[in-house]
């Protein structure tokens, strides 16, 4: 992020030299002429993104005050449709959901993510790190279905979970575990944690290795243990890596999809709906277009809402 | 200044639990895949005699080959031209500095937060009245936009850091932006065009919402799509269900095993620089 100011000071620095006034202006004219022509390099991207990001973008709001099936004219209805997202428990729900979401496909990979990186940091620095590194990262790189579908037979009753819990002597609280209303959405959380953990690991590891070791070095002199040296040193130095993780395992909560649909579709009840599900179940089958396009804005709004805080938290310290 | 022995194996099993757990999932569907077609077997156990034959199986009735072609065909009709238009966009705003090349800038990264959801709504009635649904160009027309404000934002970020004199000692050469982008600055970008190219390949191919809503029949969409439509058709038959994800998945873990290091690398860069 630090490059952000370093272009305007290089213009602001091109215009400084005390030329004379007319070949000053000659060459701002030329400079500036350029420049206009930059425009046509920007133009295609600025196309693709206008007609089919910006465009449906706009579409969505204006959706979301009418009343329409698709097909048929649609009716004006002013804010009603956010009257009823707001009101309707079966809409608000999801949105309590994504938030319960948000513990699991956010705090926990970036927490197990940050004790992780850091042992690796500490004791693996060799090939078994390394090693770890790259198995732990593999989920990552699958489609979220597939890890859906991997994981929906895994907590299933004869799955591979309740077989371990079995082992481990605890075969007593086995049970199909999405399939039962109070744990189906911790369940689902724990396929985001196996999904995103490899990438807060990486990524977390990336920022520490920036950090000066004279510092963890001092820090072990006064007989920092490994919780005190993750305080003192470690987590300070990588706020900013912290601030990418937390913002984008955020957005994979609040606009999770993919694993819900494919592990529960929302079920059972309504225990796992989340708002993306919630709107393409609206849109597409039910087709109540206009709520689907409220509940849609609401979710774009609650992303921003979440993020632009952690943004700026991570920018402030890190400066 | 050694970490104590206690310390190091402690630490070095929390590290293997976690390689554990991330491994088992993988294993378990290998092993189930081996049981007999329709049977129900538990979690991890090696069957009897093993069905080798389940991939087979799995590969004709996913028609794989046709899945890995129309997957590809998306994949190309996205990624170049991509990278062409969000290079030349991110050399417009990075290094020639556009008039409101902030403000370009801005409504770019703000793309960053959209979620697909968002607007898929919209994409699909854009879709239908250009008579694109259920065609491939209804799910790669839409990628490439969204594909806009990470690739605008990554290639900026390179433009913006390069040093001017390169730009300059070209100019002083009579060399106009088109010169200059094609024959200097493309050459120079080359490192972060291929990562680009890499994080775009594996997203196209992984995209699922849009395949979903876009293409009804699961041999025109992309391969997440086709692994959705696959489970709803053989979820009850579970060996021959993990045949077909393994089998699915085949191409994205040659291509993790081949890249893994550039791949993580690429991954890591493009959240740091987002």
């Amino acid at each position: 992020m630090g490059q952000t100011g370093a272009p305007m000071n290089r213009s602001s620095g091109a215009a400084a030299p005390p030329s004379r006034l007319e070949r000053r202006t000659l060459r701002s004219w030329r400079v500036r002429r350029q420049r206009f022509r930059g425009w046509l390099f920007v133009l295609p991207a600025l196309l693709m993104y206008g007609v089919f990001v910006l465009q449906p973008l706009f579409l969505t709001i204006q959706y979301s005050f009418y009343s329409w099936d698709g097909i048929t004219a649609a009716t004006w209805v002013g804010f009603s449709n956010y009257a009823r997202v707001f009101t309707d428990a079966d809409l608000l729900g999801t949105i309590f959901n994504s938030f319960r979401l948000l513990v699991f496909f956010s705090l926990l990979p970036v927490g197990l993510g940050l004790v992780t990186a850091s042992l690796m940091h500490r004791v693996a620095a060799d090939r078994f790190g390394s090693i770890a590194r790259s198995v732990i990262f593999l989920p990552q790189v699958i489609p979220l279905v597939a890890a859906g579908i991997i994981w929906r037979w895994l907590l299933s009753l004869p799955g591979l979970v309740n077989q371990v819990l079995d082992w481990f002597g605890l075969g007593g609280i086995a049970r199909a575990w999405l399939g039962d209303f109070d744990t189906a959405l911790p369940a689902v959380g724990m396929i985001g944690v196996w999904v995103l953990l490899g990438f807060c690991t990486v990524l977390l590891q990336t920022g520490m290795a920036k950090i000066n070791p004279e510092l963890y070095e001092a820090a072990r002199l006064d007989g920092a243990g490994w919780w005190a040296e993750l305080r003192a040193v470690t987590i300070p130095g990588i706020r900013y890596e912290l601030g990418v993780c937390l913002t984008v395992t955020a957005i994979a909560a609040l606009a999770a999809f993919d694993i819900v649909y494919v592990s529960t579709g929302g079920g059972p009840g309504r225990a796992t709906s989340v708002p993306g599900i919630k709107i393409y179940i609206e849109a597409f089958l039910q087709r109540r277009v206009g709520l689907a396009s409220a509940l849609a804005v609401v979710l774009m709004c609650l992303v921003l809402a979440v993020i632009l805080p952690i943004q700026r938290l991570s920018r402030e310290t890190s400066e | 200044m050694r970490t104590s022995y206690g310390e190091l194996y402690t630490g070095r099993l929390y590290l293997a639990a976690m390689m554990i757990f991330t491994v088992m999932p993988f294993l378990s569907i290998f092993l189930t895949a081996l049981h007999p077609s329709g049977s129900l077997p538990s979690g991890l156990e090696w069957p009897s005699t093993p069905q080798w034959g389940n991939f087979l199986e799995a590969f004709r009735v996913a028609e794989m080959n046709t899945l890995v072609f129309s997957s590809s065909l998306i994949v190309l009709g996205v990624v170049p031209v991509s990278l062409i238009i969000a290079t030349m966009a991110g050399f417009g705003i990075g290094l020639l500095q556009v008039p409101g090349a902030r403000v370009l800038l801005l409504l770019f990264v703000f793309g960053l937060t959209l979620p697909f959801e968002g607007i898929v709504i919209p994409l699909y009635y854009l879709a239908r009245e250009m008579g694109l649904l259920n065609t491939r160009l209804a799910i790669i027309l839409p990628l490439i936009g969204l594909f806009m404000p990470f690739g605008v934002f990554w290639m900026r970020a390179h433009f913006a850091g390069m040093p001017s004199e390169i730009t300059e000692s070209a100019q002083v050469d009579g060399a106009g932006p088109w010169g200059l982008f094609w024959r200097i600055h493309v050459p120079l970008a080359r490192a972060p065009i291929a990562s680009l190219a890499i994080l775009l390949s594996i997203w196209t191919w992984n995209q699922f919402l849009l395949a979903l809503v876009l293409v009804e029949d699961p041999t025109q969409r992309t391969m997440a799509g086709a692994l959705g439509a696959f489970q709803g058709h053989y979820a009850t038959d579970i060996p021959l269900l993990c045949a077909g994800t393994i089998v699915i998945l085949l191409p994205t873990f040659l291509v993790f095993i081949v890249l893994q290091r550039q791949l993580i690398a690429a991954l890591l860069q493009g959240s740091l620089k987002g």
